[in-house]
């Protein structure tokens, strides 16, 4: 049964004035070519993209959602990384 | 091990009380799953199927305009499937077993379809009265639980205003026409009007699920509820349109601020339902043809694309 259906691609856009692609959705297609015509008709009707990028679904390898907070964890007590961290005097300018 | 699978749902249902959105890969009790694979499917054929009473249409739409927008609008519906299919799939149910289960009759899609399209006028009707129904469903399905499904509806819901709206427009060019074209109007509200009140699914009493599917947030509004909306929303519209909404029991009452209405014929429904409304064996039929004369196709494009990917192979070695 499986043996007939097309892979599963996972689609990215682009659109006109956005600086990265997003992830919209995903689609079946033989192969790139296919899923890229595929994702412009199922995914950019009205103008979303002017950019597509597709991969296999099976290549994409994600974080585990239960090891969200050990992973994460070590971000949490840097505040220093963050500019609002750090006082400047009232009198400088441009900082 | 008990009491792990207790606290894995009591978390779940806090992450739902909270409203952070279920994802693919987080734990999730096994009705649920299997629930909202249910749902999403069912939804997903409605938008395939749904296709069919309005494709009947297109190579006789009145003018190249109306053409190229019921095309578009059918389009649409197809991408609306496909949206829905993708999110089933990432709950671990395959595409193939999903067409397969519409195609056997185990599944099922919105018995809405399984009315004929008559007239031109049905064209109006459907995208105004059905696509309607459709978006008062579909928009609380925006904030649903389940992250992908609630991607996919907001898709959805975006494109479904024009639906509604070219449906709309088509009613009002009939309505401003001539008599026999308001006839023509009046006749397809006529036929529609208790169907469509039908795709709220029956009276809460007998709908067990909905508590369920509330606590999970699959669900948003109970039937009634959406029922009585819909109601309130499309009688001034038919006002507008100098069109008789067709039930001699419709008044505005006062007090609760909303339309009483008349009981649907649930005998009618159930037998839709089971499969024997007027359409039910075409509707199957069509799909069933179209999946099968495109065998060839999607086993031609696994094919070719196995031998480009196997010659890439040897000239790379
Ligand atoms: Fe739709
Ligand atoms: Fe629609």
């Amino acid at each position: 049964m499986t043996q007939s259906e097309w892979p599963l691609w996972e689609v990215f856009i682009r659109s006109k004035q956005g600086l990265d692609h997003k992830h919209v959705g995903s689609l079946h297609a033989a192969d790139a070519t296919m899923a890229i015509q595929n994702a412009r008709d199922v995914y950019t009707r009205r103008l979303e993209g002017i950019s597509i990028w597709v991969v296999e679904s099976k290549h994409v390898h994600a974080s585990n959602p239960d090891d969200a907070e050990a992973f994460y964890d070590p971000a949490n007590d840097k505040v220093y990384r963050h500019p609002t961290f750090y006082q400047v005097p009232d009198s400088i300018k441009h900082m | 091990m008990e009491t792990v699978e207790i606290n894995l749902e009591e978390q779940f249902q806090a992450r739902i009380d909270a409203d952070v959105r279920i994802e693919p890969k987080d734990w999730m009790p096994d009705a649920y799953r299997k629930t909202l694979i249910r749902q999403i499917s069912q939804h997903a054929h409605s938008e395939l199927v749904g296709m069919l009473p309005e494709g009947n249409w297109i190579t006789r739409a009145p003018s190249l305009k109306r053409k190229s927008i019921l095309l578009s609008k059918v389009q649409d519906e197809a991408g609306h499937g496909l949206y829905l299919y993708s999110a089933a799939e990432t709950l671990g149910a395959s595409r193939d077993q999903m067409l397969a289960d519409l195609h056997s009759g185990k599944a099922k899609y919105s018995s809405i379809f399984n009315y004929p399209t008559l007239s031109w006028a049905d064209m109006g009707t459907v995208g105004w009265l059905v696509d309607g129904a459709a978006i008062l469903n579909q928009v609380p399905l925006c904030r649903t639980s389940y992250g992908p499904y609630a991607r996919a509806m907001v898709r959805v819901c975006k494109e479904e205003s024009f639906h509604q709206r070219q449906g709309f427009e088509i009613m009002q060019t009939l309505c401003e026409g001539a008599p026999e074209q308001k006839a023509m109007a009046q006749e397809a509200l006529n036929r529609w009007w208790w169907p469509t009140l039908m795709m709220f699914g029956p009276k809460d009493a007998d709908s067990p699920n909905t508590e369920q599917s509330m606590k999970w947030r699959i669900k948003r509004f109970t039937n009634d509820e959406l029922r009585q909306k819909f109601v309130d929303m499309m009688v001034p519209q038919a006002e507008f349109l100098g069109l008789t909404v067709p039930d001699p029991a419709l008044q505005w009452n006062e007090t609760k601020q909303g339309y009483d209405f008349g009981d649907v014929n649930w005998e009618e429904f159930w037998n839709v339902v089971k499969g024997n409304g007027m359409c039910n064996k075409d509707r199957l039929g069509a799909r069933i043809k179209a999946h099968e004369e495109g065998a060839w196709v999607r086993e031609a494009a696994l094919a070719h694309a196995k031998k480009r990917a196997e010659r890439a192979e040897t000239q790379a070695a």
